[in-house]
């Protein structure tokens, strides 16, 4: 009976399992995955570290609404109002997603400063992950320059001058101000294709970059593996480089690679 | 190493410094006449540097090119190993085949992105620096514009770009004055100095009044004090001049004509100081800047270049 239940339990697995095993087998993504996902990381980590998995999930959440809200958004100085007023009031669950990705680009923002406080809190920015911190305030400037360019797409008053003033402000940065304002604004003043240059910026220049980005980011996060907190008696995280033949203990242990507890005094 | 040559390395005499150190002042001239000269100075200055570069590092590669021919493995052929064949040594290639693949590919590829992306980019940024063309602007009769009195006008500067393109002047009729006793107009930008928001004159206005014909909106106002800016507190007194707040400037300007009876508004243009009021008054009229730009004083170095508006 016993050996009769294990195999029926068996064949249901596997029979759950079949699809996923035969992706695996033709493009190794289910592995890719698991790496991704079920990497070391030190056992004294805490709430603060999944800072950057918010940010992560904030961003998402807008690319997902922002995508939801083109389909409705007319970028025109003619409809543009019209078209808010739309999807806020007509448009099923249109307040809903609008006001998801309203209020989520403050989320978004705030989520990627407190990120930033706890790498640096932590002292995470440190060798080897320097070129991450970088990365991350490329990120920081591109995520307020979607701040920037979507608080024009309502084209109401408030937008329009808050625009007016955020292109002068542009505009005063020595040498190069000028340009910058009159490129932003595409002429000498704001002109009927200043809408749809900010929406073009904002739907997808910017995004494209921020997902580049987001991909490199990620992936020194995974080469270098999570740093302990500072008070932590580990060593810093493990990522792939752990060399399984020192146990840690290559050039750089400490830094990158595991280092058991015992032997880390 | 070679010992020294007793004469020392000196380039010998060359006219391309000459042309380069020509296209730098066309250049500079241009930043001040015009754009097509700071273009063709950047073109001479870059061509005649580039020869001159040239001329420097044609010399410094045939010093190097004798010292080369030590350094290629020149020993005997290879002893064939045991049981093969013999190996010849194969003469050193100076530019092997998968080199040259690789460097074209690289250049073909190089090439083609640029072919795709330098009009893509051109097209995305030009646009806003070209054809800033300016149309005056009819606002209406002379007798609309009572002596001694702001008059708001409203107008659209492109009517074919929609509302968008609507504007705001205050404009002031002075009576006759000037050297040949003409009519003379005070007519003011509504964008302030600070950073672009909409100055409101600070008195009532005389809506009663208003005229409208095509785009143009004129409302007369009934006594002014001067102006003030609703979003960070700039204020102004009636010439335009800053009295208090953030702004670097007075408010700028907009120059006229009259033709037929009829006032047109001309080019912008900016102000640091008016002396002296209406008809009378002193105005340096400098290049149109954005707010918050200082158009004079040592501030106004950070800002060396404008595009062209």
């Amino acid at each position: 009976m016993a050996t009769r239940r294990m195999t029926r339990s068996e064949q249901l697995q596997q029979t759950i399992l079949y699809p996923l095993d035969w992706l695996e087998e033709r493009s190794g993504l289910v592995g890719g995955v698991k790496y991704f996902l079920f990497r070391k990381v030190p056992g004294d980590i805490n709430w603060f570290q999944t800072l950057g998995s918010a940010t992560l999930t904030a961003f998402l959440v807008q690319a997902t609404t922002g995508v939801i809200l083109a389909m409705y958004y007319k970028p025109d100085p003619n409809s543009a109002y019209a078209s808010i007023q739309n999807i806020t009031n007509h448009v099923f669950a249109g307040w809903l997603v609008r006001g998801m990705h309203r209020w989520g680009a403050s989320v978004f923002i705030i989520l990627m400063f407190m990120h930033m406080g706890r790498v640096f809190l932590f002292g995470a920015y440190k060798y080897p992950r320097e070129l991450n911190w970088i990365v991350g305030v490329l990120l920081l400037a591109m995520g307020l320059g979607e701040g920037f360019t979507g608080y024009l797409l309502p084209w109401d008053q408030t937008a329009y001058w808050a625009t007016v003033v955020g292109i002068n402000i542009n505009g005063t940065a020595p040498f190069l101000g000028p340009f910058l304002a009159q490129f932003l604004q595409g002429g000498t003043y704001i002109n009927a294709d200043t809408l749809s240059r900010f929406y073009s910026i904002h739907m997808l220049l910017i995004p494209g970059g921020i997902m580049a980005l987001i991909g490199l980011h990620l992936y020194l996060v995974i080469r270098l593996g999570v740093t302990s907190p500072p008070w932590s008696k580990e060593a810093a995280g493990t990522g792939p480089l752990a060399d399984a033949s020192t146990n840690g203990a290559g050039p750089r242990s400490g830094l990158v690679n595991p280092r058991p507890r015992r032997s880390a005094r | 190493m070679q010992p020294h040559d007793e004469t020392p390395h000196v380039p010998g005499p060359s006219l391309w410094p000459v042309g380069f150190a020509v296209g730098i002042v066309v250049l500079l001239v241009g930043l001040i006449i015009s754009w097509y000269i700071t273009g063709l100075g950047a073109l001479i200055a870059l061509i005649f540097g580039f020869l001159w570069v040239r001329d420097l590092t044609v010399g410094t590669a045939l010093t190097h090119a004798e010292e080369v021919p030590p350094e290629r493995p020149t020993g005997p052929n290879l002893p064939a190993p045991a049981g093969g064949p013999a190996m010849p040594h194969a003469s050193p290639e100076r530019y092997p085949r998968s080199k040259f693949l690789e460097l074209s590919t690289l250049g073909v590829g190089g090439l083609i992105g640029g072919m795709v992306t330098v009009p893509a980019l051109g097209f995305m940024v030009m646009p806003a620096f070209l054809k800033q063309a300016h149309k005056d602007i009819d606002i209406g009769p002379l007798s609309d514009f009572p002596e001694g009195k702001y008059v708001v006008a409203t107008f659209m500067s492109d009517p074919s770009e929609g509302e968008v393109s609507r504007r705001t002047a205050f404009v002031r009729y002075n009576g006759p004055g000037g050297p040949k006793n003409q009519p003379s107009f005070t007519i003011i930008s509504n964008h302030c100095a600070h950073l672009g928001c909409p100055v409101q004159p600070n008195g009532p206005l005389n809506n009663k009044g208003t005229k409208e014909f095509g785009n143009v909106t004129l409302i007369p106002t009934i006594s002014i004090a001067g102006f003030g800016c609703p979003c960070h507190g700039g204020q102004y007194d009636t010439e335009g001049n800053r009295i208090a707040g953030p702004p670097v400037r007075a408010l700028d300007r907009y120059s006229y004509s009259i033709r037929h009876g009829r006032v047109y508004l001309g080019r912008p243009f900016s102000v640091s100081r008016v002396v002296g009021t209406g008809a009378t008054a002193q105005i340096h009229e400098w290049r149109f800047s954005f707010p918050g730009e200082h158009v004079n004083g040592i501030e106004s170095w950070l800002y060396p270049v404008q595009p062209p508006h």
